[in-house]
This record gives C-alpha cells, structure tokens and sequence, in this order.
C-alpha cells in the first residue's frame, strides 16, 4: 500500500465547551500532512467510538478541559478495546494534572499533551509511534 | 503482505463487513482508499452485490448547509426504519496533503446509530475532486445493505460535476443570500443538478430564490447535455428546506425516492444514471492504471529524463509522451 496519510480523530469528551485549543490542533495537523476528524463538543464515549470506527482512525485524541479526565478518557479506551480498535493510539491533551498521567497511561492512554506543547511536537509524536497497518 | 494472502485479507473483510462487522467495514473502507490489493479482491467479491442502493450526490457552495441538510437526511431516513451511509469528502491540501474533514462535525447525533454509517474521505488530489475510490466505497456501502448513500462533496472547482457523474440523483444545495451569485454559479453547478434545494428557508429571501431558480432553470433547460452526457429533466425540482423550522425534509427525500433507480416508475433519465456511472468508473480506473504505470519505480528514469529533455525544450512533449506510453502502457506487463 503506498505512502497514506495518518488519520486522526480529534474529539472532546464530556460537558467541555471549549473547543479552541482542539480546532488549533486539527487546523495544525492538517498543515503537518495529516488527515483529521473533528467529532465536535459534547461527545460520550460511544460516539467517539463509533466515529473512531467508522473512520477507521490511526489516532484518537481526547481534547478535555473539564477535569472529568479519568472518569471518561479510561472508559473510551475500554470501549475501543471492546470495539477491536486494538491498534489505534490514544492521546489525549488539555488540563490534566501530571499525577493523574500514570493512571490514564495504565487505562491505555499513551501519552499526554499538557499546554505549551506544540503542533510540531504532537506532529512528531504521532508519526513515531503510530502502529503501521499491515500492507 | 504477499498478494495471495492480501486477497485472502480483502475477501475476509468484505463478508465481515457483509455480515454487520462495522469494524470490518471501516477496515475495508481504507483498503479501497488506499488502492490495495485486498481492496480489489473484496470489490470482485462485492461488487456484484451491488446495485440495489439509491446513490445521491449533495453539492453545492461552502455554507450553503450542505451537512446539516444531509443529517436532517439521515434523521428523516431513519424515522422511516431505513439503514442510510454517507460519504463525506473534503479537499486534501495540495501542499501537505493534509485536511481537514469538517463534515462529521454535523452529523455526529447519529454516532451511535447502527442503521447509520459515515465515512470521511480526502480528495487526496485526485483531479476533479472525486475519485474512482468514492465510487468503490459506494460500492461496498451498497453490498452491505445501506439503501440510501448520501455523497456531500465540496461545491467548488469541477467536483460537482464528478458527482453528478457518479450519483443516480444530485441535489445542489443554495443558500437564499446567495442572489445575484446564483446566476453566475448556474454554469456547470445549477446544470448538474436534478433537484435543487434552497435551505435556511426559514430566512427572508428564500421564497424569491426559489421562484428566482425556478424560473430560471425553465430557461435554460431545454436540452442541456450535462456532464457525461446525461440527459437532465427539464425542469430540476426546486425545493425549501429548513433545518431549523424542521420544514421540506420529508418532501425531499419524497422526492428523492421518486427518482431512485429502483422506483416502480422509473425516472425520466432511468438506468443511464448507472450507464454514466460505469463508463466514469472504468474510464477512472484506466486512467488510475496509466498513472500508476508512469509513476512506478520501474519508469522513474525514464520519466525523469522525459522531463528534464521537455523541460529543456530539447524534445517535443508529444513525442515524449508517446515514448512513455509506448515503454510502459501499450505493453502491458
């Protein structure tokens, strides 16, 4: 299969509204060769899951900014894994204090993107650790 | 992966996906994006499958609410009890071969619907906007038992016009504000189209616009061949659509069922849809092959002396050109 670009899912979990940050990231991955999905605000976890599905994503990013962090990023990796999405990597960005880092890594989450990070490194990120398909 | 065993992977994918396995489905979506070998021996296993689906193109500018007015689609179908995929493309970046695929973002209500699948695709370059990839994943979104398979595509440049190529029916999509604009836009966007929906009908204007469209696709009907020679109504349906009034939607999925291909009375341009569709999709895949061939590792040397000789002004490009084609297409590997 030849050179395909990454596909990425950018979603924001939960009850947080604000979704800047999130659509900076998207605009800058685009510009950084990828392809992204954006699920908009507002989402619970089965309905990431689904898009994830449907679009049959490289990367799933979690943008979340209302603390609810580690009720909801470990049940949409839960789901994932039920879904077979085995191979997908999991990000997630936002406000999220480091302690809570090692719990959400534990849930499958494999790494974390506090502020300050730029595109640039998420860009490097993602393309270091994406699981390669099978050709 | 060998070839035998990629075949094996693209027939195994197509009866999971047969089966409900949307992960499957998804996979096999990706394969046919990335022109794989596992893609091709799924498409011989679906294709024939194929066909009973109403295929249905939504065009139209940037904000006319092309997206809102496919997920009000999409509710309305499914109010109905009928299972509705949609194809959503946008354009890659020509630059970074990136994008951005915006479409989701309206239509994520029905995420966790199972009667409900939808997909984003890039561009990805191919010229015209749409590609034989998009008329592959309407293929197997119609093998795996989608009735309806809405395809939204950007309403600029000549990707329309593919569109109205490769759908039964399009519908092209204007905003009321639009105006004098839609005179200019009538060219080779408003003759495509087999019903046009005006939307946001609940602002002041919109009854004008559509009165203002209809009179003057009476006009200019006559006789026009559109795009792959398909022989349009001709009169195109005008329709008012509403998404915040929840108004028109019902009448427009009427009225698109009237024209579906497999409707007892069948519409006035029948079973060319599917004819136009075919010759699209064979002269696309010709055309996908040529450039493989050119652009492979076996003619890169060849190509690239080609090049810097025409560049040079020391060969004339026809000349080159028929070298190339002579080297790696006429004889078939």
């Amino acid at each position: 299969m030849p050179d395909r670009p990454i596909k990425v899912l950018i979603a924001k979990p939960g009850l947080d509204g604000h979704d800047r940050g999130a659509k900076v990231l998207a605009r800058g991955l685009r510009d950084e060769g990828f392809e992204v999905v954006y699920t908009g605000i507002r989402q619970t976890p089965e309905m990431i899951v689904s898009a994830a599905v449907q679009e049959d994503v490289d990367v799933v990013g979690l943008s979340i900014l209302s603390g609810a962090h580690l009720t909801l990023l470990p049940r949409i990796t839960g789901l994932l894994r039920d879904q077979g999405m085995t191979d997908v990597l999991v990000t997630a960005g936002g406000i999220i204090p480091d302690e809570d880092v090692p719990v959400l890594q534990e849930a499958g989450v494999a790494a974390v993107f506090g502020p300050g990070t730029s595109i640039g490194q998420v860009a490097e990120y993602l393309r270091a650790n994406v699981k390669p398909r099978d050709a | 992966m060998t070839h035998p065993a990629a075949a094996d992977h693209g027939r195994a994918l197509a009866a999971a996906a047969r089966s409900g396995d949307r992960r499957a489905l998804g996979r096999l979506l990706t394969e046919i994006e990335g022109r794989s070998a596992a893609a091709r021996a799924a498409l011989g296993e679906l294709y024939p499958l194929a066909g009973g689906a109403h295929l249905v193109g939504i065009t139209g500018p940037p904000g006319a609410g092309k997206s809102t007015l496919v997920t009000s689609l999409v509710a309305a179908a499914r109010a109905q009890g009928r299972t509705v995929a949609v194809l959503a493309i946008d354009p890659s970046s020509p630059i970074t071969g990136g994008a951005i695929l915006g479409d989701r973002v309206r239509m994520q209500q029905h995420a966790a619907d199972d009667g409900v699948f939808i997909r984003s695709m890039a561009s990805r370059g191919h010229a015209g906007g749409l590609a034989v990839a998009t008329v592959d994943a309407a293929s197997v979104l119609d093998a795996c038992g989608f009735g309806l398979v809405l395809i939204e595509t950007v309403g600029t440049g000549q990707g329309e016009v593919d569109v109205a190529s490769l759908a039964d029916t399009t519908v092209v999509v204007q905003a009321p504000e639009m105006g004098d604009e839609v005179q200019a836009l009538k060219a080779g966007l408003l003759e495509v189209a087999d019903i046009v929906a005006v939307t946001k009908a609940d602002r002041p204007g919109a009854d004008q616009a559509a009165a203002s469209l209809r009179a003057m696709l009476t006009v200019g009907a006559q006789h026009d061949r559109a795009a792959g020679d398909r022989p349009r109504p001709r009169r195109p349906e005008v329709l008012l659509v509403s998404a915040v009034a929840g108004a028109g939607v019902v009448e427009l999925l009427a009225a698109l069922d009237r024209r579906a291909p497999t409707a007892d009375d069948v519409a006035p341009h029948g079973g060319d849809a599917a004819n136009v569709r075919a010759e699209a999709q064979l002269v696309g895949l010709v055309m996908e092959r040529v450039r493989d061939r050119l652009t492979s590792a076996a003619a890169r040397d060849r190509l690239a002396e080609a090049v810097r000789a025409v560049a040079a002004h020391e060969v004339d490009p026809y000349i080159a050109a028929d070298g190339l084609l002579a080297a790696f297409v006429d004889h078939a590997p």
